[in-house]
């Protein structure tokens, strides 16, 4: 699936800011910045690959910076960031 | 009810722990077209993965003659919400419209009906019209003013005694009625003065108001103090209660408390006091 350079998110609290781009090599990477990253990365990284593959995204860079998202807020936030990456959205026109 | 702003991931996960009624995540005024896209993604994960207890959980809604008003329908029924808010709601037709759409994503879920609408009236037209808007769909549960848009279509503007908005409160309080749903009352915006808000509380419940939109938690307790039935009205409910419900044991129709007679219109209140006490927490079901 073709990416733009996208983003979403914000950096207050509560919040994640993720920056979605495309990848030259194949797979997921994941660079995650977090206050929490040693209690929660795992799982941070984890609701983002999956969310990602839910949406069919197998090949892209993501720069998180995490200030205490809960994994709702991870879900909407990379799927509104992959939504502006692809044009395409998850809801019907 | 209280207003969170849809695109406040901090705002949407807390807004229950002080106990509101209802709240309503805002996807309309206080979103950016920018972020609109965003705040419905919020909106619809926190609506699925947050445990708001029983907490009615209302969503306002983008107009559907914008590019925002079809897609947050679909988000936000596929993520259970239980009540639509309208904002703008001028005429049945427009209900009908929301209701059609709501119809459509419902029967994809296989759950037609679950959810219900309430309308925001904020222009003359929409007061009005306020009883067909009122009766515009069985899934209609409620009507309120939005009072700034309504002043600023009205051509005038806002005072702290309310007088230009008595016409459009009581408009909405007997569309209300006459329709059998509740009746919410707007805003009022300068959390710094709750003396003028508590005025305006106590002057919206005489009117007959189910209730009152808030935007801070801190209006939550004045709201709450003014709503609550006093022991003495309590009592004076359960008294007559009880008396009605001997009466009907007996066989008999109209009945006398403490040498007043009690008919239909008193033991209405009477009931109404109880539902309000237990809503607010001063008694429990079990205890009537």
């Amino acid at each position: 699936m073709k990416l733009n350079n996208a983003i979403a998110g914000t950096l207050e609290s509560g919040d994640i800011l993720v920056e979605l781009s495309p990848s030259d090599t194949p797979g997921l990477t994941v660079n995650l910045e977090s206050s929490v990253a040693y209690q929660f990365g795992d799982q941070i990284r984890n609701v983002i690959r999956e969310t990602l593959e839910e949406l069919g995204i197998n090949d892209a860079i993501v720069d998180a910076t995490d200030k205490g998202a809960l994994d709702c807020t991870i879900r909407a936030r990379v799927t509104a960031a992959a939504v502006r990456a692809t044009g395409k959205d998850v809801w019907a026109d | 009810m209280m207003f969170v702003p849809g695109n406040n991931p901090a705002m949407m996960q807390d807004a229950h722990i002080y106990g509101p009624d209802s709240i309503m995540l805002d996807l309309e005024d206080s979103v950016s077209m920018a972020e609109k896209d965003t705040a419905r993604l919020l909106v619809h994960h926190a609506l699925k993965s947050v445990d708001y207890g029983n907490t009615e959980m209302v969503v306002r809604i983008n107009p559907l003659n914008t590019p925002y008003g079809k897609k947050d329908i679909e988000a936000v029924v596929k993520a259970g919400v239980h009540v639509i808010r309208m904002p703008k709601t001028e005429t049945a037709e427009e209900v009908r419209e929301v209701e059609r759409e709501i119809e459509r994503v419902e029967k994809e879920l296989g759950c037609l009906g679950r959810t219900r609408i309430m309308a925001a009236i904020e222009s003359a037209l929409g007061v009005v019209n306020a009883y067909d808007i009122a009766t515009a769909s069985p899934r209609m549960m409620g009507i309120a003013l939005g009072a700034e848009d309504y002043c600023a279509n009205l051509k005038t503007q806002r005072s702290n005694d309310g007088d230009e908005l008595r016409l459009a409160r009581e408009t909405i309080v007997v569309a209300a009625r006459a329709a059998g749903i509740d009746a919410l009352d707007t805003v009022y915006s300068n959390v710094n003065d709750m003396d003028t808000f508590r005025k305006e509380v106590e002057f919206i419940k005489t009117l007959g108001f189910d209730g009152k939109s808030i935007i801070n938690p801190r209006q939550i307790d004045v709201v709450n103090e003014v709503f609550t039935p006093t022991q003495k009205d309590i009592d004076k409910a359960r008294t007559i209660i009880a008396a009605i419900k001997e009466a009907e044991k007996k066989g008999s129709g109209v009945i006398a408390v403490n040498g007043k007679m009690v008919d239909k219109p008193v033991v209405t209140r009477a009931q109404r006091t109880i539902e309000l006490a237990i809503a607010s927490g001063a008694i429990k079901e079990e205890e009537i």
